[in-house]
């Protein structure tokens, strides 16, 4: 699949194995904040590559420049060797249709069911009859394991089903590409470990690739094969293989690795001298 | 909801509505009183229409057989002419009169055919000749004034202007 | 002084650029409509859900209105010795005035929270986020449908109030009162023009559903994610679609009945 898709692709690619490629990006929402400051990262074919960093580091941001929600200030964000043009309707419909994302919280639509949620895009994007639809949804609902669950309603399920759900929505297209936006985010360790492993075998059975946006570091390193890890100010910090990573000598990268409470990202948020605000002579 | 009874219930309420605007159009105005195509025009000229509005009915002997179109002034003669639809199958001696009543003492204004005796009926178009003005509250109780002041100046010696006169 | 004159400066170009990004949203939501016309049964749903859900509150006040119209209109009339116009009276309130004012009032309240409070819940929840990523645009399939099913649900409704308020005058003015039914129903009637009163009396109530629906859907949209800026949301749709409907109400009325 990946290959003939490399093949169709008609502009000059700088590098052959990646399908998506963030090339020097510099992004804010507003003139008064630069969310990202340069950033250059690839994500190879059929490869799972996790996106690390602390909350507001502008993860999230990356998974909708790729997706083509808002245009870059500077630099290109490439899609399979195509430059992503946000204002481009025709192209970005398209392209979304290549790929799949998997949200915070699911955003599964309240007002439907469990089966009609995967449908969805079912019977939106193509003009399968309805027994093909129901093959294909519980087969995805299979997949994630939750075929039993598909006549209930959304306000019934919990957490971690949610996000399987939304999961089995977002292949429900059988996508290239899937993206996932903390998916392992307020999960119990049992969900967690089944989510990670959804997202390792999903990847690996359909041949496409992933790309998994989170602060969970040992839920990430034990399924992806690639990483970044960014810092508050909107750049990378380091990448590399998890193993490579694990054995970083750099202290940003360690303290993030680790779970250090200080090193260079602060404990203390900025504050005057301690003897001042208690009224203590120094 | 299951999709084939949301349809039908939208449909009801489609329905309703339709049935409404039927209800209110028949039974709540005057829609079914008068079908326009089924008139013939008439004008009649005034020297003083009064407080006669658009759309005020046409009665003969009481009973409503049109309604005023329109009203306009003639620039040649300073007459108000006004244009009456007329139901076609009320034809009027060509010698018919029209005057302006009022309905009860205070009410609307409204235009009364009374029937002429010549044998020819007015053709659609005509100009109703003998016509009669409204009757002007002031011009009213001037001359009823002007009728006492003149009583009352016979009784008196003649030498005593009548005071208070108005013409 | 120029601190003043700044803050005027800067408040008159807020309210400009809140004006465009209504006009902005208005034209995209204009633009979305015939995609979502070609899915009838989205449109059907809403219907449904906007004017059948509401048709039991717009009923029950239109009764109301119409037993309280006959009481208070036959004490006035009656001192003139003009109580068998009261149908007419009632009927020309209803079908020019309050059918499609109150009527719009009910829905910006019932119908027009409801809209903006799901369409802030779904944009909050990010699934309006979900269908733009899934390549549908939420416009034509969550906003459209909406607003289209707004539209045809007011005049229905203040049609529906208007008829079930002049029964109601009836009820109160003939069989408690005891005005002679005849001529109640034939004064009403020769009084009454299609074109003119319940024509235009629709036209408002069309023009209403304009208001209210599109009030709701901006508001939801553009309400900020979280439980106080839905609920600041919803109270705002009423506020504004509220005095929309009147100022509007005040603008046609004058168009349209001026001339008697």
């Amino acid at each position: 699949m990946a290959t003939s898709m490399e093949e169709a692709a008609k502009a000059e690619r700088s590098n052959p194995d990646a399908l998506i490629e963030i090339d020097h990006v510099v992004f804010g929402y507003d003139r008064s904040r630069t969310i990202l400051n340069d950033v250059s990262m690839t994500f190879g074919h059929r490869k799972v590559t996790a996106i690390l960093g602390g909350s507001g580091c502008g993860k999230t941001t990356l998974l909708r420049l790729i997706g083509g929600v808002h245009p870059v200030d500077r630099g290109e964000v490439r899609f399979d060797g195509q430059v992503v043009d946000s204002r481009n309707a025709e192209q970005l419909f398209t392209l979304r249709r290549r790929l799949g994302m998997l949200f915070q919280f699911g955003a599964l639509f309240t007002d439907l069911s469990v089966f009609e949620n995967v449908a969805f895009p079912l019977r939106e994007h193509t003009d399968l009859d309805e027994t093909m639809i129901r093959d294909i949804v519980l087969m995805k609902l299979n997949a994630v394991g939750l075929r039993g669950a598909a006549k209930l309603r959304i306000a019934e399920i919990s957490g971690g089903m949610a996000r399987r759900v939304a999961l089995a929505r977002a292949v429900a297209l059988d996508p290239e590409l899937i993206m996932y936006d903390e998916p392992f985010a307020g999960l119990d360790p049992i969900s967690m470990g089944v989510a990670a492993n959804l997202i390792r075998t999903l990847n690996d059975s359909t041949g496409g690739t992933s790309i998994v946006v989170s602060h969970d570091v040992e839920e990430c390193f034990s399924i992806c094969d690639y990483a970044y890890l960014m810092s508050s100010q909107g750049k990378v910090v380091a990448h590399g293989k998890p193993a490579q990573l694990a054995a970083s000598e750099d202290p940003e990268v360690r303290q993030f690795i680790r779970g250090e409470p200080d090193g260079p990202v602060r404990f203390h948020y900025p504050a005057p001298p301690l003897a001042e605000d208690f009224g203590v002579r120094a | 909801m299951e999709k084939k009874s949301v349809e039908i219930l939208v449909g009801i309420f489609v329905l309703l509505g339709m049935l409404g605007v039927v209800f209110l159009a028949l039974k709540a105005a005057n829609l079914g009183t008068f079908s326009s195509g089924d008139t013939y025009a008439l004008y009649a000229k005034f020297d003083n229409i009064g407080g006669l509005k658009v759309r005020a009915p046409v009665r003969s002997a009481g009973v409503t057989v049109g309604r005023v179109v329109s009203i306009s002034l003639d620039p040649k003669t300073y007459q108000g002419v006004v244009h009456v639809e007329v139901e076609r199958k009320v034809q009027f001696p060509s010698d018919s009169s029209a005057r302006i009543l009022t309905s009860g003492l205070l009410g609307d204004q409204y235009i009364g055919i009374e029937a002429g005796g010549e044998e020819k009926n007015f053709q659609p178009g005509d100009t109703i000749k003998q016509t009669q003005s409204a009757v002007v509250l002031e011009s009213l109780i001037s001359q009823f004034l002007f009728n006492k002041a003149a009583d009352a100046g016979s009784a008196a010696p003649p030498a005593a202007a009548p005071s208070g006169a108005k013409k | 002084m120029s601190a003043v004159v700044a803050r005027l400066g800067r408040t008159t170009i807020e309210v400009l650029r809140i004006l465009g990004h209504h006009a902005t949203f208005f034209v995209e939501l204009i633009r979305a409509c015939p995609a979502a016309l070609r899915r009838p049964y989205l449109v059907v749903a809403q219907i449904h859900a906007i004017g059948n859900l509401s048709l039991v509150i717009i009923l029950a006040s239109g009764l109301a209105v119409g037993f309280v119209l006959a009481l208070q209109m036959y004490y006035a009339l009656v001192t003139y010795g003009a109580a068998e116009s009261l149908g007419l009276i009632v009927n020309l309130s209803l079908t020019r005035e309050l059918g499609p004012v109150v009527t719009a009032l009910l829905f910006a309240g019932r119908a027009g929270t409801s809209l903006t409070a799901e369409i802030g819940l779904m944009k909050a929840g990010e699934q309006l986020a979900a269908m733009d990523m899934m390549a549908i645009d939420p416009k034509s399939r969550v906003l459209a449908p909406r607003f289209i099913g707004g539209i045809i649900s007011m005049p229905i409704l203040a049609v529906l109030f208007s008829t079930v308020g002049i029964l109601g005058a009836y009820v109160v003015a003939v069989l408690l009162i005891g005005v002679d039914s005849g001529n109640f129903w034939s004064i009403m009637q020769a009084g009454v023009d299609v074109k003119r009163d319940i024509g235009n009396g629709i036209v408002k109530s069309v023009v209403f559903g304009f208001i209210c629906t599109f009030v709701a859907l901006y508001q939801g949209y553009e309400a900020e994610a979280t439980p106080e800026g839905v609920a600041h949301g919803t109270t705002r749709t009423v506020v504004i679609a509220s005095l929309g409907v009147l100022i509007t109400d005040f603008v046609l009325t004058a168009l349209m009945f001026s001339t008697p």
